[in-house]
Order: structure tokens, then C-alpha cells, then sequence
């Protein structure tokens, strides 16, 4: 059996470089990988492009990676109102900001995953995100074209990894995560149990092992250095 | 006339709620729209969709049942009614974009006359703003439905000839619920089907920067 179980948050983000592309699972504050943000922040990877639907709330969820300067781009679909830390650095222009429809921003993860190159839709023509597209009429609708978001990391929350890496997650936490983890290279999931593997019924599988290279076990871990 | 009155944000809520219909999938926005699942009729029963994957969400919860795994697209904790169901955020898109969703309702700041939508940004206003989901649902609803203030706190039209602020999507509105009136969004332009009490179809068209037309005299707001 592939050994994926890492024993503790730090040795999980050990090997993100200054300059990684990394997804961040979470909406609404479910779902969101805290105590791996909390390794990352005090690892100090910089130059990350950040790829999430909001930018955090205060110093919470990815607001510590912009407090600490830490993000220098990111591809997001609602910073949020209280995305205090990352508002001040877009400002103060040491953050670039590419903002996204939400469904395309998911499903231009899926298309990396899924390995296609592009797709048309009509979602923002006529609108600021539709600037510098390519456009063309299908079947008598405008379209625009949207390209793939890779990753290098998907940093995500799930509630129970079996030792293999099959996932579930609880109620709506599950959100963005399932897409990230399909889209990114490396998929580094923080979760609340592990359990043997044969323990999630096959037909409950949410994320399949395939996309999940990284579990760590992180319920009630207060991340302290 | 800025002192005759006008419906509240509840009344706006109350009269959008009669749009939809028994066992319609719904998508409710931020803003009045979010008021409105309190208002609807005892006889019909909607399925109330949320953009971070949920099908079949119930009431806000009561203090004491939150459970902060369980948030609607305003990261309010709800609670769901039987047959409720998750998924993940592309499906949920899936659905709104693909027309899937009988009916979603958002708020607006401009809606142009041939139903061009402008909700998610103020030009000028400070730092980033945000879409989430409103493009998707703009392009991919059945029926899309706007609820807002008919003219802004200035006194400003809101439904205009030609959007100014930046665009959600084209043509995308079919109805308008304002403090004002109800209005049907036609190829041939904006169609008052009804009037909120007291007001005339002249006084109306002062604060609206297009042309309404209407089929006769167009009948005062319905609330049940």
C-alpha cells in the first residue's frame, strides 16, 4: 500500500516552494483546511498564487497568508467583505487579483482535471471578465473561452480519509474541495478520522483515492509551530 | 415625490414570493431575495437550492442548532428539509448554469431594458468587490427574477435604458419586483403589469429611465 498518512501538518507542506500555485478548499467558512493554512503560514512559502473562492475572513481561513504577505496572486470568484488582510495588500498593489465566476472558476479546475484544453460558455459575456477572451457564436449564443486552472497543491478539508485515501466529507464542507483534489498534482487533505481501509462503503466514496496523495489527521490539533 | 410611500424590502419579498411556483427548485440571492422564503403561500412548497451544494434547504436554524458545516451562500446556518441532498460546488453550478433551476431570484443595481442585469459592483466603490455565483445563475436560469429598490437613495432610476454600472450578464432578466411595481422584461421592451397602491402610471414612469407600456391600466400589486 502507497504510504500516504503523514504524522504531522508540517511534514504535509514540508515541500511547497516560494512560487507554488496552490488550491484552497472552502466556502463560507466550511470546508476550509485551517490547521494545513496554519503550517503553510508558518512555513513561510512565499510568492504563492492563491486559488480559492474568497481570500479569508480577518485573520482567519487564508487572511493569515495575505497578513503575512505570503500570496502575490490570486484567481478567486468573491474575496469576501472581511478579507481584511488580502483588500490592504490588493491596495497596497503586492497582490494581483483575477476574479471569477464561481461555477466557471470550478469548472475551469475541472477542465485541468479532466485534461481538456479549454471550453466556450456564456457565463460573463458582455462583462469585465469576458475582456481579452476569445468570442464566438455557438448555436446562436455568444460564448467566451475559458482556459484550464492548474495546481500545483490542493490544500483541502475532508471529514474522513480511509488509509488509502478515499474520502467523505460532512454536510456542506464538501463545497469546492472534491474539485480541487481532482485538479491539483499534489492533493494534501486534512481530516478529522482515519480509518481502515474497506470502512467507507464503496458507494460512498465522494473523492476517490486516486486524486489523494497526502492525509493528514487533524481534528482538534490547535496548530502551535 | 419622495414621501409618498413605498413597499418595504419584506412587502418586495412577500410580492416576489407569488412568482413561484409549487414545486419549483429556487435559487434565492443575497439581499431582498433572501427574505423571501418567508412569505410563501401555505399551499406551495419549494426546493430551495444553495450554490455551495445544497438542495432542500430549510429554515435559518435557532439559536442552539447551528452547525457551522451547514451555511447558505451567506454563510448563515440553516437546517434541511427531508429529502435534502449535497453536492459539490461544480454540480451546483452545473445547475444553475445549465437551467436546471426553475427560477432564481437576485438583487440588482441596474436592470437595462432589455434585461441586462448589473448586481455585483459599484463603480468606484472601495476594494475588490466579488461576483460569486450571480453569473452563473444569470446565465442558466429558467426564469430570472430581480428584486430591488426602484430607484437608488439618490433618487436615480435603477431600471435604465443602458446599464452603466459593469454587467452581470445580457439579457438575462425576465420580471422586476420593485418598492414601485412588478415588470415583465419583452422583446419589445418593458411591460408594467402591475402598480404598488397609490401610484400612477405617470409618476411611475418619471422614476424609470426607460418606457413602460402597459395592456390597459395596469392593476395595483397583489401580495396573496
Amino acid at each position: 500500500m502507497r504510504r500516504k498518512i503523514y504524522s504531522s501538518l508540517d511534514s504535509a507542506v514540508a515541500d511547497i516552494r516560494d512560487g507554488a500555485r496552490i488550491m484552497f478548499g472552502g466556502f463560507g467558512g466550511a470546508g476550509f483546511p485551517n490547521n494545513l493554512i496554519q503550517a503553510l503560514a508558518a512555513k513561510g512559502t512565499k510568492d504563492i498564487t492563491a486559488i480559492s473562492n474568497n481570500c479569508g475572513t480577518r485573520d482567519g481561513e487564508l487572511g493569515v497568508m495575505f497578513k503575512n504577505g505570503q500570496v502575490r496572486h490570486v484567481i478567486a470568484s468573491f474575496p469576501g467583505p472581511h478579507s481584511t488582510y488580502f483588500q490592504e495588500q490588493l491596495a497596497a498593489r503586492k497582490v494581483t487579483l483575477e476574479l471569477v465566476p464561481q461555477g466557471i472558476l470550478c469548472e475551469r479546475m475541472r477542465a485541468a482535471a479532466a485534461g481538456l484544453c479549454a471550453f466556450y460558455t456564456t457565463v460573463g459575456v458582455g462583462t469585465e471578465v469576458a475582456e481579452g477572451k476569445e468570442e464566438r457564436v455557438i448555436e446562436g449564443k455568444r460564448c467566451i473561452l475559458e482556459m484550464p486552472i492548474h495546481a500545483d497543491y490542493a490544500l483541502i478539508k475532508a471529514e474522513i480519509a480511509d488509509e488509502l485515501g478515499n474520502l467523505t466529507y460532512r454536510l456542506a464542507a464538501r463545497n469546492f474541495n472534491p474539485i480541487m483534489a481532482m485538479a491539483a498534482t499534489t492533493t494534501i487533505v486534512e481530516v478529522d478520522e482515519i480509518v481502515p481501509v474497506g470502512s467507507i462503503k464503496p458507494e460512498h466514496v465522494v473523492t476517490p483515492a486516486i486524486f489523494v496523495h497526502r492525509i493528514v489527521q487533524a481534528k482538534g490539533i490547535r496548530y502551535a509551530g | 415625490m419622495p414621501d409618498k410611500p413605498r413597499l418595504t424590502r419584506d412587502q418586495i419579498a412577500q410580492r416576489a414570493a407569488l412568482e413561484l411556483p409549487n414545486g419549483a427548485y429556487v435559487n434565492l440571492g443575497w439581499g431582498i431575495p433572501n427574505l423571501i422564503a418567508d412569505y410563501l403561500p401555505k399551499n406551495v412548497e419549494v426546493y430551495f437550492h444553495s450554490e455551495n451544494g445544497i438542495l432542500g434547504m430549510g429554515r435559518r436554524a435557532r439559536p442552539g442548532e447551528e452547525d457551522y458545516d451547514l451555511v447558505d451562500a451567506m454563510k448563515v446556518p440553516v437546517t434541511l428539509i427531508p429529502g435534502a441532498s449535497f453536492f459539490h460546488q461544480a454540480d451546483a453550478h452545473l445547475m444553475t448554469r445549465g437551467g436546471h433551476l426553475d427560477v432564481a431570484v437576485l438583487g440588482g443595481f441596474q436592470v437595462s431594458e432589455k434585461g441586462d442585469l448589473a448586481n455585483w459592483k459599484i463603480p468606484g466603490a472601495k476594494g475588490s468587490g466579488g461576483i460569486g455565483g450571480a453569473m452563473d445563475i444569470a446565465a442558466g436560469a429558467k426564469k430570472l427574477i430581480v428584486c430591488m429598490e426602484h430607484t437608488t437613495k439618490e433618487g436615480a432610476p435603477k431600471i435604465v435604458r443602458q446599464c452603466t454600472y459593469p454587467l452581470t450578464g445580457l439579457t438575462c432578466v425576465d420580471t422586476i419586483v420593485t418598492d414601485l411595481a412588478v415588470i415583465d422584461v419583452k422583446p419589445e421592451g418593458l411591460l408594467l403589469r402591475e402598480i404598488a397602491p397609490g401610484w400612477g402610471i405617470e409618476e411611475l414612469q418619471k422614476l424609470t429611465g426607460a418606457p413602460l407600456t402597459s395592456v390597459g391600466r395596469a392593476p395595483e400589486m397583489q401580495f396573496s
